[in-house]
């Protein structure tokens, strides 16, 4: 870390507010170093050896300081993959029991068992077999660009996520936590399709609007957020929650007014996009998927930079860690969540545009579908880092690409995919469950003795009760 | 533990210089908003507020009010109020808590002058306004309980949602199944004991972020109930989802008495074991052991465990018992309001639910008048729909969680969260 840079930067976006600051400039950086070194060992309440010995199994990197997140994640490769296992199996079951021709094979369970056996596995596997063709691979397709569609389809689905993935992944990082990307993504969209459906301009010129349009809509509602969190303290979670519902009802408000409504209809719909607001197809016009994949990759660039290498990035992530030594140590905390709250919701505003511009060309109030509480899982499941929320994303969007494929092809419904969803999220989260399910040596053998269960994860000092 | 003593101080100065002028500057801008609105854009003509029925044993006379002097009247008291309060912050005091109550009880009367008076027909029924409040608000009620019960020993409660959703979910299908109502709200009670029992499990034992928990086990319940109920409940919905509804339970003479009758003694069981949940834990939570200890754990987890107390335990136990009041609440969705469940019924009244318990500072009383002024923006936005107010729906139905926000960020103030909630407990 560059340290010294620090410096400079500071004093010119925050106007000298603090003028301790300079006075108290070597305890400022002695309290630095302590926060990094916190940082790494949770105040020294977790065994140093035992976390970077997982983290590093699981490819982070160094560069990531092991934030808040990361440490409740920490697990190794192998039980991210059983945990997704597991959970595919708990669906799978659960698929099997509600099945009807199980149901009808179980009457005669103890006279033909194998007859259940059988039912059970064809309807769970018949799912996942659909789940597959639906996202990744149509091996029934007929010509290569059917047999590749599934796969584009996911990273279509995937755009939004992983936008919005790293906007609650950003706020977690500094320690809110974003429940109202689903507004944010609602506002963004509406702010990017006004300017999309109301402003003509050349190529190129209105594309770059309409993107930054939508970012200013996200940036506003979550910052406003972030503002009357650091003004008034009240908690981000009820905030953003309702926040969402507000955003819902106040896009089916607009969406009823001349200057969204699209002329001649009643129904709460806009009209639709210009030609030169939407995103250019990414692999020709036979594919849904458009360019804001590739946007989507940019801002998970734009993330990793903004966290690891930036000191702005640094700062949101010592507020995460512990706003009380942050601010000691100098930082502005008030502006830390302020600033968070923004730029996670110009995130989720990406999503929005790539919504409103990429896949769905039109603006209606279910124009966030339900992408904004899945991004909180993809964060979740992505340990709060850029490219982990990057790869969730893809799962994710695999999850619910294929998802529709096997509820119209097999007829189970998508709901399913919410479980598996959520249950690989619960026991990524505890790897000691995972371990014991399958009977896997806990890391640092040695302290499991004391406890299994305390020494893998870690308190989080600065989360809720903070906050509130 | 370091956290605490250096949040401490910091806390106290940052709360000095935000609260002193927070209040005042609100309550100016209400006043002045009020002044243009509801006094200079009055509607001309008379309101009535009906009372009762005209074949209710008790008849009352209705209350007609003149929406311009109404308007006026409580505006320039706002007024009055909020340059007390501002001369008040001057010199240094606090402002009363009566300052404020007043306030917004002429806030709200001139709003409710104001919006009836421009609707297509002035006329509006305030006993069933307030009976109508007093139901939407049951399920808030248990809901926010049962996130006083988990918070105030120090683990935080999200998954409310999830509890009122599985709670809703498995009262329909015992009670179809059964044929008995009695049997779904039992049903109902385990349904939510369940959900405490993962959110026990993973946030006590594993040690994992509380809030995560929270949030992926609504995700969880949501998945699974309308999983559940696309390949079971709508296959054959005669046999699965057509509970019996809980019988109303008038309590003679008492249910009589005009407006307060029906709020207080016309109640399903529901609604009664809400009255009593309240009392119980209210007086549990402050005058028992009992509550001693969950306080305890919730502010100081060493302090109590050098005491003597098993912290996990204690967190434990009421982890499982705010399940049980969740879940009867869940009960409401299924048995009282409609009969049957459906697809992700409860629409985020868990979420209101934890609003009204932060509104209400994480006690039992204060809760339950949080959620009931929940229920109460809810059913004035259901009602002054019907009446036809100039006022776009999309603005009616985003009264409740408007109101939470303002509760949340604006009068109330500072709300102090219980000093251990959300962080686990780690015996050594």
């Amino acid at each position: 870390m560059n340290r010294q840079d620090d410096r400079p930067v500071d004093p010119a976006t925050g106007g000298g507010a603090h003028p301790t600051r300079r006075d108290a400039k070597d305890a400022a950086r002695q309290d630095e170093i302590r926060l990094e070194t916190a940082a790494e060992t949770a105040g020294g309440e977790v065994p140093p050896p035992a976390v970077p010995a997982t983290t590093a199994g699981l490819g982070v990197g160094p560069g990531a300081e092991a934030p808040l997140m990361q440490r409740i994640m920490t697990g190794n490769a192998l039980v991210a993959f059983l945990s997704v296992v597991l959970s595919l199996i708990l669906g799978g079951l659960l698929i099997a029991v509600t099945d009807q021709e199980v149901a009808s094979a179980s009457s005669y369970f103890f006279s033909r068992p194998q007859d259940t056996i059988a039912a059970a596995w064809t309807a769970a596997s018949s799912a996942y077999i659909a789940l597959f063709q639906g996202s990744v691979f149509n091996f029934e397709g007929d010509t290569f660009t059917r047999m590749i569609y599934p796969l584009t389809q996911t990273l279509t689905v995937a755009t939004p996520l992983i936008c919005a993935g790293l906007g609650v992944a950003l706020a977690f990082r500094a320690g809110l936590f974003n429940i109202g990307a689903q507004g944010q993504i609602l506002i963004g969209a509406t702010f990017a399709g006004w300017v999309g459906f109301t402003l003509h301009l050349p190529v190129g010129i209105h594309l770059l609007l309409v993107i930054l349009a939508g970012m200013v809509g996200g940036a506003l509602w979550g910052g406003l957020v972030g503002l009357l969190k650091a003004r008034t303290g009240a908690h981000e979670v009820i905030l953003t929650i309702m926040f969402n519902y507000i955003a819902t009802n106040l896009v089916l408000y607009f969406l009823s007014t001349p200057a969204f409504q699209r002329p001649g209809s009643t129904n709460p719909i806009s009209p639709q996009l210009d030609a030169t607001a939407v995103y250019p197809p990414l692999l020709g016009a036979s594919f849904r998927l458009h360019w804001g994949f590739v946007v989507a990759v940019l801002a998970t660039v734009f993330v990793w930079w903004l966290l690891n290498r930036s000191t702005v990035g640094f700062e949101l992530r010592a507020v995460g860690a512990n706003p009380s030594a942050a601010r000691t140590a100098g930082v502005n905390v008030s502006k830390g969540y302020i600033l968070a709250m923004a730029i996670a919701g110009a995130l989720a505003g990406l999503a929005g545009v790539a919504q409103v511009s990429g896949t769905e060309k039109v603006l209606t109030s279910g124009v966030a579908a339900s992408f904004g509480f899945d991004a909180i899982t993809v964060a979740l499941l992505g340990r709060s880092s850029p490219w982990g929320t990057f790869a969730a994303g893809i799962l994710f969007g695999a999850f619910r690409a294929g998802g529709v494929a096997m509820q119209a092809s097999t007829g189970t419904s998508i709901d399913i995919v919410l479980v598996v969803q959520s249950l690989i999220v619960l026991f990524i989260a505890a790897p000691p469950l995972v371990r014991a399910l399958f009977r896997l040596p806990a890391p640092g053998a040695t302290r499991a003795g004391k406890g299994g269960s305390s020494t893998s994860t870690t308190p989080t000092p600065a989360s809720t009760g903070a906050a509130a | 533990m370091s956290t605490a003593t250096t949040s401490a101080p910091a806390r106290s100065a940052s709360d000095a210089t935000v609260r002193s002028w927070k209040n005042p500057i609100i309550l100016s801008v209400v006043a002045l908003f009020a002044l243009f609105v509801f006094a200079v854009g009055a509607p001309g003509n008379d309101v009535t507020f009906r009372l009762s029925e005209e074949n209710d044993p008790i008849v009352l006379p209705s209350i007609v009010v003149s929406a311009p002097v109404i308007g006026w009247v409580a505006a320039l008291a706002m007024i009055v109020l909020a340059v007390l309060a501002i001369l008040r912050t001057r010199s240094g005091r606090k402002i009363p808590v009566w300052v404020l109550a007043v306030f917004a009880v002429l806030f709200l009367i001139a709003f409710l002058t104001w919006v009836v008076g421009s609707a297509r027909t002035p006329n509006v029924a305030l006993y069933g306004l307030l009976a109508g409040s007093v139901t939407l608000a049951v399920p808030l009620i248990f809901g926010s309980l049962s996130g006083v019960l988990c918070e105030r020993s120090g683990v935080v409660n999200i998954a409310i949602e999830g509890q009122l959703l599985f709670g809703a979910f498995a009262a329909a299908v015992a009670a179809s199944l059964s044929g008995s109502a009695f049997v779904g709200l039992l049903a109902a009670a385990v349904a939510g004991v369940l959900v405490s029992l993962v959110l026990a499990v993973f946030s006590i034992w594993y040690v994992v972020n509380q809030v995560i928990v929270g949030v992926v086990l609504n995700v969880l319940v949501s998945g699974l109930t309308g999983f559940l109920f696309s390949a079971v409940l709508s296959e054959d919905s005669e046999r699965w989802n057509s509970p019996p509804r809980l019988p109303v339970i008038d309590i003679p003479l008492l249910a009589d008495i005009p407006v307060i009758g029906p709020i207080l003694f016309q109640q399903t069981i529901v609604g009664y074991l809400m009255y009593i949940a309240v009392a119980v834990v209210y007086v549990a939570l402050y005058h028992s052991r009992w509550g001693l200890r969950t306080r305890a754990v919730g502010e100081h987890p060493k302090a109590a465990d050098t005491l003597g107390v098993n912290v996990n335990r204690m967190r434990f136990m009421n982890v499982l018992l705010a399940g049980v009041v969740a879940g009867i609440g869940g009960s409401f969705f299924t048995l009282v309001a409609v009969s049957g469940f459906g697809r992700d019924m409860t629409a985020g009244q868990g979420y209101i639910a934890l609003a009204a318990l932060i509104f209400g500072r994480w006690n039992p009383i204060g809760a339950f008048f949080a959620a009931l002024l929940f229920g109460f923006a809810t059913n004035l936005s259901n009602v002054l729909s019907l009446l036809g107010t100039p006022v776009p729906d999309q603005f009616l139905r985003m009264l409740p969680y408007v109101v939470t926000v303002f509760a949340v960020a604006g009068l109330v103030g500072r709300s102090r969260a219980p000093g251990a909630s959300g962080i686990p407990y780690i015996k050594g």
